[in-house]
């Protein structure tokens, strides 16, 4: 790709953005968010006209107008959220939109034996008779990879594709990253994980604000350094706290039962407390019931059984303004969806959830004088980069919608925090920043809870470490003295073969 | 003067004007098919409307039911619901306030804010069954709202034959003078067009809506609820309670337009054959006007003068009512696809930029 611009209304997303990637190499790109990855892939894989630009595929220039030109190139990708028809097989799901025919039914035969072939080809390993409901996350990534490679990709690009993973799975994928390359494919790998590109990638681009800071060999660079390209400063990874001074239970949970969105118990009897004055990170696979338990503590889903004790008060299905005002502060994993009203401007979504405090609220009128006030000192000392305080919550970017939530949520001053997923998608220096404030919570002798899907991020902001698996902690341990696999072992269930067909 | 240079280029006042010119434009398109000419019927137009004090009392007229039930469907539209039932709620404040107004005898100032009041409150609650229904089992507030439509029309006829219409008559009887509110020495100084209160409160309500909305804790939490009802809920809001609330103020405005037109236009209430069609306009009405109360009141004005200019299209150029609904249809048509309009708008924009 030489001199790709791509310009949105108020931003050059591309800026003159020129790299090469060599055949059979795997090739990462590395920035921060809203650094411009995925505007550069969209470009190549046809989603997106470039302003300016060419793009070369074996040094001829083509023309990329549609994914349909870019399949037809040979270019695939693997989205970070899976396109599948849950309800299909595995090979109907490949060969939707290509399917072989014998008249006019479709040869299904023929397809599975093709997807058979690719999938050993690859060592990928996948049942091509299994229901996409009931495969693994990671079995459905391997589907989606099948997908592409059966429409004869030869540059695959992967958006973000760890970040739903397994440690083990990681180590599977990178394996069959590798065994790709070695068949002459070509990888694009999209990440902010350092250790990724470290373990697995030739060679990388660092990407800044919509330009190339560097294209390099990884074997002559290291995460440091990495780090440092691409937030523009030298990072902090480690998390610097004292010891937790853990004292008396904050929340306690006890035997919670609930159903989750399809019915079934996604909840089975769960039970733990968190002390003042630490951080209990909770780890465990996407969908093993932490958004469930979230909702559970802050009412917004009902507990069917089982007890919530709030400094030793009983707030099961409280209302969530019951709970907010009996001293719970929320993080929600989703910030668009829970966490901010998009178009309200960023003064008003200071005081969601006090806004109707005798501070803003005179006789049923809001004093907006007051609420900019108490908005301009937050967004401060929280360091928001915002236009104003007026500008709506859409127009700003991830890391300070996120650092906005925090700042509401802090302020309240909690005795408990709960942070879901603080920092999903977010860059190092804003995942610095709230790491941070999370230990300043703990430290000023208030509980924290954290759940995420980051095993890093929970070894290293917790004290202690609770693993859920179905719906329940299948074990607690120290944060100081873990390791990866023995988190990651629990939280397959320990007895669960990874990466072997179909589940149950 | 570059300040009002810069209000006349804003988009949001330059969409819709000139979404209203494309009308015009494909009206009279519409109109030279037809074989009518459409210059004299936009002269006309303009010469029905403006022509004689008492043409033009009668457009004010026509423009206040229309206020109230944009003001209705805009209100809705803020907090995220679609009301499409301004129409039935209209037509409840109807019934409510002729029936405040022939029942009763009261002092004047009692009796007409009393009818007013009916109205609104009858109008408002018509509103919130259709809010009801949506927070408390999930139905579509579109489907309910419309069908509540049908139901207050025929209810309101059953009202009327059992209760207020004379055997034979097609109408019931009037309403007492002390629930009237027109305003006699200004109908007289336009030659006796209908003018009444109704057009003052039109306003204030106007006014109403935007303290609401944008200065109170209700019209926060209206607004979150609209906007996002999952933050909202996370917030410790009850979305439930906020949706019906929304249809319960929703329903006020149409309910008070319909209570005005009963005390100050007719002052007794006709057996309906059809809906009024109030409702359904004021939908365009809140489109045309972004959905903000000013704007209401723009797009109401602009939407009366067309509809009651077209009696001065049909009657000066002989073009039929069908093809000058073409015109305000077209109209809508272009607010509607904000898409289509940007495209003409830009070059205007573009000029600004360079000019600067």
């Amino acid at each position: 790709m030489r001199g790709i611009t791509k310009r949105f209304p108020g931003i050059v997303a591309n800026d003159n953005i020129s790299f090469s990637v060599k055949k059979g190499e795997i090739h990462a790109l590395l920035g921060e968010n809203g650094a411009g990855k995925s505007t550069l892939m969209n470009v190549l894989f046809g989603l997106y006209q470039p302003e300016e630009g060419e793009i070369l595929i074996n040094e001829k220039p083509v023309k990329i107008t549609s994914p349909n030109v870019a399949n037809e190139l040979g270019i695939g990708m693997v989205h970070q959220h899976f396109m599948l028809v849950e309800t299909f097989t595995v090979t109907e799901n490949i060969v939707l939109g290509n399917e072989p025919k014998s008249g006019l039914q479709i040869d299904i035969k023929k397809a599975v034996k093709a997807v058979e072939e690719l999938s050993n080809q690859y060592g990928l390993k996948v049942d091509p008779n299994a229901k996409i409901e009931q495969i693994s996350v990671g079995m459905q990534q391997r589907v989606e990879i099948l997908k592409t490679l059966y429409r004869g990709a030869d540059i695959l690009i992967f958006d973000e594709p760890t970040a739903v993973l397994t440690p083990q799975e990681i180590n599977e994928l990178i394996e069959i990253m590798q065994s790709l390359v070695k068949e002459g494919k070509t990888i694009i790998l999209i990440t902010h994980k350092l250790k990724e590109i470290m373990a697995v990638c030739d060679s990388v681009t660092i990407i800044r604000r919509g330009k190339v800071i560097d294209s390099l060999k990884v074997k002559d660079t290291n995460p440091d350094d990495l780090a440092a390209k691409m937030v523009g400063r030298e990072v902090n990874f480690s998390v610097d706290k004292q010891e937790a001074q853990p004292k008396g239970p904050i929340l306690q949970v006890e035997n919670v039962v609930t159903r989750g969105n399809r019915g079934v118990n996604a909840l089975n009897g769960i039970s733990f407390e968190v002390r003042s004055g630490e951080i209990l990170g909770i780890a465990g696979v996407d969908g093993n019931g932490q958004s469930e338990l979230i909702e559970v503590l802050t009412g917004l889903r009902k507990a069917d059984s089982g007890r919530v004790l709030l400094n030793g008060k009983d707030i099961t299905n409280h209302t969530p303004r019951d709970i907010s005002e009996s001293g719970l502060s929320h993080i929600p994993e989703d910030r668009h969806k829970r966490g901010l009203v998009l178009d309200f401007t960023m003064s008003e979504n200071m005081v969601l959830e006090t806004y109707f405090h005798p501070t803003f609220n005179k006789n049923g009128f809001l004093d907006y004088a007051a609420i900019d006030k108490h908005a301009a000192k937050l967004i401060e000392e929280f360091d928001v980069r915002t236009p104003s305080i007026h500008t709506p919550a859409r127009a700003l970017s991830g890391g300070n919608q996120q650092k906005a939530i925090i700042a509401r949520e802090v302020d309240k001053n909690p005795d408990l925090l709960i942070a879901a997923q603080p920092t999903r998608g977010l860059d190092v220096g804003a995942i610095e920043f709230i790491h941070r404030r999370l230990v300043d919570q703990r430290d000023k002798g208030k509980a924290v809870l954290m759940l995420s899907l980051e095993l890093d991020e929970i070894i290293n902001v917790s004290d202690r470490i609770a693993v859920i698996y179905e719906g329940k902690i299948v074990g607690i341990v120290d944060a100081k003295s873990t390791t990866e696999q023995e988190l990651g072992l629990m939280m397959s269930g320990g007895n669960r073969k990874q990466g072997g067909g179909t589940d149950e | 003067m570059n300040k009002a240079i810069a209000v006349f280029t804003k988009e949001s006042f330059l969409v819709p004007v000139i979404a209203i010119i494309l009308g015009l434009l494909v009206g009279a398109i519409a109109m030279l098919a037809g074989g009518f000419n459409p210059i004299l019927a936009y002269t006309a137009l303009v010469e029905k409307v403006f022509g004689s004090a008492y043409n033009f009392g009668e457009t004010i007229r026509q423009i206040t039911p229309l206020i109230f039930t944009g003001l209705a469907v805009a209100f809705a539209f803020r907090t995220g619901l679609f009301n499409i039932g301004a129409e039935g709620q209209f037509i409840v404040g109807m019934v409510a306030a002729t029936t405040v107004g022939v029942a009763f005898e009261l002092p004047a100032i009692i009796h007409a804010p009393l009818a007013i009041l009916a109205g609104a409150i009858a109008g408002g609650l018509w509103g919130s069954v259709a809010g009801y229904l949506k927070a408390k089992r999930g139905v579509n507030e579109v489907i309910t709202s419309i069908m509540m439509n049908w139901i207050a029309l025929y209810l309101a006829n059953w009202v009327m034959n059992s209760f207020f219409v004379p055997k034979g008559q097609q109408r019931s009887e009037m309403v007492h003078d002390s629930a009237i509110i027109t305003i006699t020495w200004l109908s007289q100084m336009f030659d006796n067009a209908r003018l009444h209160w109704g057009t003052l409160i039109a306003v204030l309500a106007a006014i109403f809506f935007y303290v609401i909305m944008w200065k109170t804790r209700t019209g926060y939490e209206l607004r979150a609820v609209g906007l996002n009802p999952h933050a909202s809920e996370y917030a410790g809001m009850n979305v439930n309670r906020n949706v019906i609330k929304a249809m319960f103020i929703s329903g006020l405005f149409a309910g008070i337009g319909g209570a005005a037109e009963i005390l100050g236009v007719f002052h007794y209430q006709a057996i309906l054959t059809a809906q009024p069609g109030y409702g359904f306009d004021g939908i365009a009405v809140a489109l045309i006007g972004g959905n903000t109360p000013i704007g209401v009141i723009l797009g109401a004005i602009l939407f009366g003068i067309l509809s009651f200019g077209a009696a001065g299209i049909k009657f000066t150029a002989g073009v039929p009512v069908e093809l000058i609904r073409v015109v305000i249809a077209s109209v809508i048509f272009f607010v509607a696809a904000h898409g289509i309009v940007k495209v003409f708008v830009k070059p205007i924009l573009k000029k600004k930029e360079g000019g600067n």
